[in-house]
């Protein structure tokens, strides 16, 4: 096969094929049919992207790389590039839907297939931030991805949803709209006038605009990821969205946040990046802390996962910003591993939910007596949630904190002590809700836990334990970004 | 040129015709295909096949601007009587009398977007005005209604008396009603022609109901029948805009730097007004209303950045907002109840009128791939290349934020919460009218460049 001759690139078809089954979706009424073809184009997904591994060389450039010409008179053209960081998150990305899928299976939603459509139309959105080579098309995806999340979990979930749901709706808009703000800022001085990611690393802009220029992006990814003290929304989206929706909200769309940091922030504004990145790593640091004590307070299960992946992204952030190449890798791997575990606690706080019809840690207790299968698979993730070596996250976080330290050594002492905060409350957590005297009857029958469900957290248990032993190569999957990355910081010195 | 006078005798037709016929759904034929051949009569003018020589001594130019920007007001008057033509029968006996007083304000708007004397400015916004104080005083049994076109009328002769002043100062500063001929430079402006322009700003500011100049348009908005609100804070509004840049960007635009700021001042108090009181808005209604102030806002930005991209930008935003807002009225006026409780479970009685209002609503709020975003994108590039005043341009996006938050009130009422939104019975031509509003919306939206390119036939 000629590597030059291509009917569609990787980056569109990832884009396009959930769009179209997203869209036939929406006009299927049975809602076995919605369910069979919702998950079987999840798969068709996974199945391409981990295709599209295999075409990684710069030989099939052609497979990876798109351009065609929209808005010309704007200047900004259609353009998608797939590059390692993009693959590892698309990869993520893809993996995330049939696990939220599965989980969910035997769960029946009102309207199914306006459920299932617009999850497939948020995939294609965040496939498309991932790939996004124009800051405008990047824009279009970063609030494509937004409004079915926001018609998601306003529509399926608890109570407080709306409030809750619109109250992140406002947090995320007003960070996009300050950011677009910021790329037209940024495009009115590019050389050449275009969108391009190229051409707006390649911009300088005058002295004391790009620092104001930088906070109207980073407030933007911050509210995102969330950063303290932007994350007030995090938690309650979290509580109020349906359990699928979470999955996808925390397992995938905070790393839009920290993706968008790697890919726009810091090569495009490299000084004012410099200049504030002590502030923004305390500022996560704070956030780390902050999170860790509240998560250990935290009497429900989903509000606990919840802070706790605020420390996590907090983490990640501060590792980004000490713009360290074993900490950008550690970043990198990271970021696949916090969305497979947060996804795999999630599957356990909505089954231990269905069936113990509660989600109070003080109201549980002895489940693993009644179930030793489900705390087996709970325990690996919450080991794996507090890094613990031979467990994927390990492997991340001792280079995240590598990196820190060659930044600051207080810094790091600090988001240390956090390690202990979160096995102190993972542990904690897990001998009060597995072990200890039973307090509360299930009220759905075990067997609940049905052949989908297992299937979903076997493959999180096995992703966790092989990436754990033998992570190489997702760090030959990310290198080139990470080259990318550390040659726009370095070209500062 | 065509359009002008064809608009005008259409109206007479319509006048007439009430007397032939009785019934009162012919009236809504008639003004369809008078509308069609007014596009088609602009469509051939617009590419020259169409040329009426007439010697009109240099006081209208049709340029190209001007002719995309008829063509888009006639489409969407177009969309209008689609979508209303039964609601215009319920408002009175005089449908007939409607019809023509809405094509004699078509000629007006052709008029202003092609003036070239402040004389023929001051006609056309007469003549869009006059036939507005009736329209607004249609519904004669409703009192809300009479105080609606009082105010209206007096308010707005009160300014029409503030234009004429702004031009008679001109007139005496520089001698010429001629806006192309007046050469104003760069300089600051003498006494004379600063207190014109500033009485100008006030009166065109008042047409466009921009702060703080906008004190009638909530209540005449919401007093007035539905149908005739939506025609005036859409077209209305937007060729009165059309008329506010080519005045100001014509006349004043080299001294654009001394009178900036007077702009930047409106454009942010029109923005903070309209926003912030829509949020606090029962009735649908009068939150539209508001809407409307907050939309004029952003508007506004393209008078204050005076650029190749407020020009591009005003032509798209007309179409976006007026295509959005009539739309979105022509929903409304299919409910049984205004307030936002009214539209409680529109999603479960019909889907199809929430889909689409959803699709109006997200237009309006500026989301991407609607025809909304692409416009508000335009407005605000305007203004950060303009160069100064950058905060003008974070404000107008916080501002847009805080729209978010009364369109998307609407959005949870229809899908979110539970309730039975009782509706009028709907036509097949109205759902078609529905459609394709929302399909032009979705199409500017992702290539805006149709529109563009017009400009640079």
């Amino acid at each position: 096969m000629n590597p030059n001759d291509v009917f569609i690139t990787f980056p569109e078809l990832l884009v396009w094929f959930p769009l179209l089954s997203g869209l036939i979706i929406f006009f299927l009424n049975k809602e076995n049919q919605v369910k069979k073809l919702a998950l079987t184009s999840s798969f068709i997904t996974v199945a391409i992207v981990v295709a599209s591994l295999f075409f990684t060389d710069k030989k099939y450039f052609n497979f990876n790389n798109v351009s065609y010409f929209w808005l010309p008179s704007l200047g900004s053209s259609f353009a998608l590039m797939y590059d390692g960081m993009g693959r590892m998150l698309c990869l993520l990305t893809s993996l995330a839907f049939p696990l939220a899928f599965l989980s969910s299976y035997n769960k029946s939603y009102t309207k199914p297939n306006s459920f299932y459509g617009l999850m497939l139309l948020m995939q294609s959105g965040l496939i498309g931030v991932f790939c996004a080579m124009d800051a405008l098309v990047f824009y279009f995806f970063w609030e494509l991805a937004l409004i079915p999340a926001y018609f998601l979990s306003s529509r399926w979930g608890g109570e407080r949803r709306i409030q809750t749901t619109f109250k992140f709706f406002v947090y995320t808009f007003v960070g996009s709209l300050l950011m677009l703000i910021g790329i037209i800022y940024v495009y009115l001085h590019t050389p050449d006038l275009t969108f391009s990611l190229h051409s707006f690393t390649n911009t300088r802009l005058p002295v004391g605009k790009e620092e104001i220029t930088f906070w109207l992006f980073f407030i933007a990814f911050a509210i995102k990821m969330p950063v303290f003290p932007f994350h007030t929304w995090q938690p309650d989206a979290y509580e109020q969205a349906t359990p699928s929706v979470t999955m996808i909200l925390s397992g995938v769309m905070v790393k839009m946040g920290v993706f968008a940091l790697i890919r726009w922030l810091i090569p495009v504004f490299p000084y004012a990046s410099q200049i504030y990145a002590n502030f923004i790593i305390i500022l996560a640091v704070i956030g780390m802390v902050y999170a860790s004590c509240i998560a250990w307070m935290q009497d429900d299960l989903k509000r606990l996962v919840a802070y706790s992946s605020i420390a996590h992204i907090g983490l990640m952030c501060a590792a980004v910003f000490a713009r360290d190449e074993s900490g950008m890798k550690g970043v990198m791997i990271q970021m696949f591993n916090h969305g497979i575990n947060v996804i795999g606690l999630w599957i356990v706080v909505d089954l231990i939910e269905r069936i113990w019809g509660t989600r109070k840690i003080s109201e549980l207790g002895g489940l693993a007596n009644a179930s030793p299968v489900l705390t087996i698979f709970m325990v690996v993730i919450a080991l794996a949630n507090l890094a613990l070596p031979l467990t994927n996250a390990f492997v991340g976080e001792f280079l995240m904190f590598n990196g820190l330290f060659s930044h600051g050594i207080w810094t790091t002492a600090i988001a240390l002590f956090c390690i202990i905060l979160v096995a102190i409350y993972t542990l904690n957590m897990v001998r009060r809700v597995f072990y200890g005297e039973t307090k509360r009857e299930n009220v759905l029958s075990l067997s609940t836990i049905d052949s989908n469900v297992k299937t979903a957290l076997v493959i999180v248990v096995l992703i966790i334990l092989v990436l754990g032993v033998f992570p190489k190569p997702m760090f030959e999957l990310t290198q080139d970004s990470v080259d990318v990355f550390m040659s726009k910081v370095k070209g500062l010195f | 040129m065509i359009a002008i006078i064809l608009s005008a005798l259409w109206g007479v037709v319509m006048m007439f015709s009430g007397i032939f016929f009785k019934r009162k759904s012919t009236a809504g034929i008639i003004a369809v295909l008078g509308i069609v051949a007014l596009i088609i009569v602009s469509l051939l003018e617009y590419h020259s096949y169409l040329y009426l020589p007439l010697d009109i001594k240099g006081m209208l130019t049709f340029s190209a601007f001007s002719q995309v920007f008829n063509l888009v007001a006639f489409t969407c008057t177009l969309i209008y009587f689609l979508l209303n033509a039964s609601e215009f029968e319920e408002v009175g006996n005089d449908v007939y009398e409607y019809y023509a007083l809405i094509f004699f304000i078509l000629s007006g708007i052709c008029i202003v977007t092609s003036f070239n004397t402040l004389l023929m400015l001051f006609l056309g916004i007469e003549i869009i005005s006059i036939p507005l104080y009736i329209l607004a005083g249609s519904d004669k049994r409703n009192l809300k209604s009479n105080e609606a076109s009082l105010k209206y009328f007096l308010m707005g002769s009160f300014s029409t008396g503030i234009m004429l002043m702004g031009i008679v100062f001109l007139y005496g500063a520089t001698g010429t009603f001629h806006i192309q001929g007046m050469h104003l430079g760069t300089e600051k402006p003498a006494p004379m022609v600063a207190i014109g322009l500033v009485l100008l700003l006030a009166a065109m500011s008042f047409k466009v109901s921009a702060a703080p100049f906008h004190f009638w348009a909530p209540d005449v908005y919401d007093g007035s029948p539905t149908i005739f609100t939506s025609l005036m804070a859409t077209i209305i509004k937007v060729a009165s805009f059309v008329a506010f840049l080519r005045l100001f960007d014509t006349a004043f635009g080299k001294m654009h730097v001394q009178w900036q700021i007077l702009a930047a001042i409106i454009a942010a108090a029109t923005l903070f007004i309209g926003n912030i009181t829509a949020v606090f808005q029962q009735s649908v209604k009068r939150m539209l209303s508001y809407s409307s102030i907050a939309q004029a806002g952003f508007m506004m930005l393209s008078i204050f950045s005076l650029n190749t991209f407020a020009k591009e930008g005003i032509i798209l935003y007309s179409a976006a907002y007026s295509l959005a807002s009539i739309g979105s009225f022509a929903v409304l006026v299919k409910m049984k109840d205004y307030s936002f409780e009214g539209f409680n479970g529109l999603r479960k009685t019909n889907p199809f009128l929430a889909l689409m209002n959803t699709i109006f609503l997200l237009s309006l709020t500026g989301i991407p791939l609607s025809a909304g975003f692409i416009a508000k994108y335009y407005m605000l590039i305007g203004t950060v290349k303009n160069g100064h005043y950058f905060w003008l341009a974070i404000f107008a996006v916080l501002m847009a934020a805080i729209s978010a938050i009364y369109y998307f009130r609407l959005i949870q009422a229809m899908y979110f919460k539970e309730g039975n939104a009782e509706v009028k019975p709907l036509s097949t031509t109205y759902k078609a009218a529905l459609l394709i509003t929302a399909g032009l919306i979705i199409f500017i939206g992702a290539f805006p460049n149709v529109l563009i390119n017009a400009l640079y036939n």
